[in-house]
């Protein structure tokens, strides 16, 4: 009884603290800009399954994508296990969740193989960490804390799957030739029988509760580091793919505060009356103008790094990075965000996410390839970011390189970006012959 | 002995005049109106559809640059009134089907122009002329460009941006004897360096041009031709072949220029 108590004391604890950090969450959200409507669910659901579960964008890189998804869906079915745990944890039962059956068998077995599986991946993860000086784990993105953070959540997962094992090997030694034995652990079985052999029952009892309150203990923990860590993702990738945007890559967003501008001028009788609201500010330049799905992208983003790896203007030594895109604009709401809700929307600390985290250099370099959007696996968009805020530059600070100036103007008043009459459209097919 | 024809561009305007409506539009851009090494593949591309007897007509002087990079450097006002105003000029020719010798276009019409009304058949050269050759078989002469080794280029605005990768291969496949693949290709291709409004500013300090290790590897295939599909990605690729100093042993073309060789037009 005692356990229990002390069990639900732990977990009131646990779900208190990720409560809050849920909630200081959701108020940077109401921070944020709309979006778009969340319709087509039908689509969504696909794209959840192809892309999250499925994995199928992370298996553009076979090998590690391979590790990758062995996590994931070790993850899947191992937190089924887990939720046992807690289960048994509150009620003060022994696993709960064999009543299953043969679905229990299946789910607690291929756990026991998961956590093995994990296990191994983690350790060559660590390995490429570690050891192996990966170009995409550098960047200037990427300060010390970002690499302590990829160690802390590795070293957590490892240390997790070593307890997950630990626990199920003296649960096998314990009480495998009881009646009320659940579940199939290929691997803890042999594990058991090679390093349990021989000890104890009343040794075996202290490694089993040892083991059960340390993995339980680490996913608590666990839990609550996540919101602080760029591994947030194990809660917000899923939704993400979810909430993906659905429009081919190559779209631009259209502006509808321009749009009712630009119908009034063209046609001053047919267009409405655009409704008195306060002066928008066209573009990004600051946490609060991005919507609620770029801030949702910049949560996912786990700086993997494939986008920027992939970037033509990153590749050939250009300043811009799309994972610091992302990682700046997360850094900016958790810089911004409370500034705005302690002194709203006029609060002010003289600085904005453009220039003082984004400079318009590292704007200019993008070329819209759209490589980076094609290669993140959970389906962030960048150049919508970027496009924000030369938007934010072009249109509310007049600011466009020279040459882009030029290039505008030509099109404004010769409807063409070079300086050619429209009178010389047709010179091309002049003195046209063709072999017959 | 071929002999040559004298070709006249059907207008749009006049045609209209007449009470006629062609079937398509064959909107030319910017860069295959008044960039010299673009009007080329203009030509070549109106050689092919005066071959095949294709009902189009261009819009000529009513014709203006369709926003694309105007929106991508962010005036999204001066994209939206080039939009609005090519949009219009569309619907009084009453306009349902559009051929474009660039991805850009082709892009801003396809995905772009729908949220101002303007909703179209928007088809880009390398599908159009797959499918002609698709509907006349053997008139191609393989035998043409038999000595040459091709490797196509994917332009972003065509292949990631639209899914567009297989239409200028096949069109290749059925000209040439020889194809070949850059490393990397399709949607892991990397970018000429041109996109995003790139194509009209000098490229931000880096270490070195995207056009520059985009030919590099477009070189590493061995190729001797360097097979392009869009305005941009041409400019970028001939001056990468200028900077490498292979421009006289590796030709860049585009798909319709190759099509057209090989119709021996």
């Amino acid at each position: 009884m005692m356990k229990q108590i002390i069990f639900a004391a732990i977990l009131l604890l646990t779900l208190i603290i990720l409560g809050y950090s849920f909630y200081r969450i959701y108020r940077f959200f109401k921070l944020t800009r709309p979006a778009f409507k969340i319709k087509d669910h039908a689509q969504r659901f696909n794209e959840l399954m192809r892309v999250a579960f499925g994995q199928s964008k992370i298996f553009r890189w076979p090998f590690t994508g391979l590790m990758h998804a062995l996590v994931f869906w070790g993850f899947l079915v191992i937190t089924i296990g887990s939720v046992e745990m807690v289960i048994d944890g509150v009620a003060g039962t022994h696993r709960a969740l064999g009543v299953l059956g043969a679905v229990y068998n299946v789910i607690i077995g291929s756990g026991d193989v998961f956590a093995v599986i994990v296990l191994l991946a983690i350790l060559i993860f660590l390995g490429r960490r570690l050891v192996m000086n990966i170009n995409r784990f550098n960047g200037i993105e990427l300060r010390k804390k970002s690499k302590q953070d990829a160690i802390l959540a590795l070293t957590l997962i490892f240390l997790l799957m070593v307890s997950l094992l630990g626990m199920n090997m003296a649960y096998v030694a314990l009480y495998e030739s009881k009646v009320w034995f659940e579940g199939v652990y290929p691997v803890s079985r042999w594990f058991s029988d090679l390093f349990l052999d021989g000890i104890p029952y009343d040794q075996l009892l202290i490694v089993h509760e040892v083991n059960w309150w340390t993995h339980i203990l680490l996913i608590f923990i666990f839990a609550n580091v996540l919101p602080y860590s760029k591994h947030f993702h194990v809660f917000t990738s899923l939704p993400n793919v979810y909430l993906s945007r659905l429009t081919p890559v190559g779209k631009m967003n259209t502006m509808e505060d321009v749009k009712t501008e630009v119908e009034m001028m063209m046609n001053p009788e047919a267009a409405q009356e655009p409704p008195a609201e306060e002066l928008a500010s066209f573009g990004v330049s600051d946490a609060e103008h991005i919507t609620w799905k770029n801030y949702l992208d910049s949560l996912s983003c786990t700086q993997c790094g494939r986008c920027t790896s992939v970037c033509p203007a990153n590749q050939t030594g250009k300043k811009l990075s799309p994972r610091k895109i992302m990682v700046d604009t997360r850094a900016r709401m958790k810089e911004r965000g409370p500034q705005l809700l302690d002194h709203g929307k006029n609060a002010d600390d003289k600085k904005m996410l453009i220039e003082d985290f984004i400079t318009a250099e590292e704007l200019w370099a993008c070329t819209t390839c759209n490589a980076c959007v094609i290669e993140c696996p959970i389906n962030i968009n960048q150049p919508e970011l970027i496009l924000e805020m030369r938007r934010y530059l072009v249109l509310e600070q007049a600011k466009a390189p020279g040459e882009l100036s030029t290039m505008l103007t030509n099109i404004e008043n010769n409807g063409a970006p070079w300086q050619y009459s429209p009178e010389d459209r047709m010179k091309w097919s002049e003195e046209l012959f063709m072999n017959v | 002995m071929t002999e040559q024809k004298k070709i006249d561009i059907p207008i749009m305007a006049d045609l209209h005049s007449k009470g006629k409506k062609p079937e398509y539009l064959f909107w030319v851009g910017c860069a295959g109106a008044y960039d010299d090494r673009y009007k080329k593949v203009t030509r070549a591309f109106a050689k092919i559809l005066t071959y095949f007897d294709v009902d189009y007509a261009v819009l000529g002087t009513e014709e203006t640059c369709t926003g694309d990079p105007a929106r991508r450097a962010g005036n999204e006002m001066l994209f939206q009134m080039q939009a609005m105003q090519v949009i219009e000029t569309f619907k009084n020719y009453d306009i349902k089907k559009i051929i474009t010798i660039c991805p850009h276009c082709f892009n801003t019409f396809k995905n772009e122009y729908p949220d101002f009304g303007g909703n179209y058949e928007v088809i880009h050269h390398t599908r159009f002329i797959n499918q002609l050759l698709e509907a006349h078989p053997g008139k191609v002469n393989a035998d043409i460009l038999k000595k040459y080794n091709i490797a196509y280029h994917d332009p972003c605005y065509l292949g990631r941006a639209n899914g567009e990768y297989d239409a200028p291969r096949e069109v290749i496949s059925k000209v040439a004897s020889k194809t070949l693949e850059i490393d990397p290709h399709k949607s892991n291709a990397l970018c000429c360096g041109a996109g995003g409004a790139q194509m009209f500013k000098e490229a931000e300090p880096g270490d070195r041009e995207v056009y520059d290790m985009r030919t590099e590897q477009a070189l590493a295939t061995g190729a001797d031709v360097v097979a392009t599909a869009c305005p941009f990605c041409m400019t970028m690729i001939t001056d990468g072949l200028k900077l490498q100093k292979k421009e006289d042993k590796v030709k860049n073309y585009d798909i319709a220029e190759l099509v057209a060789m090989a119709l021996g037009i």
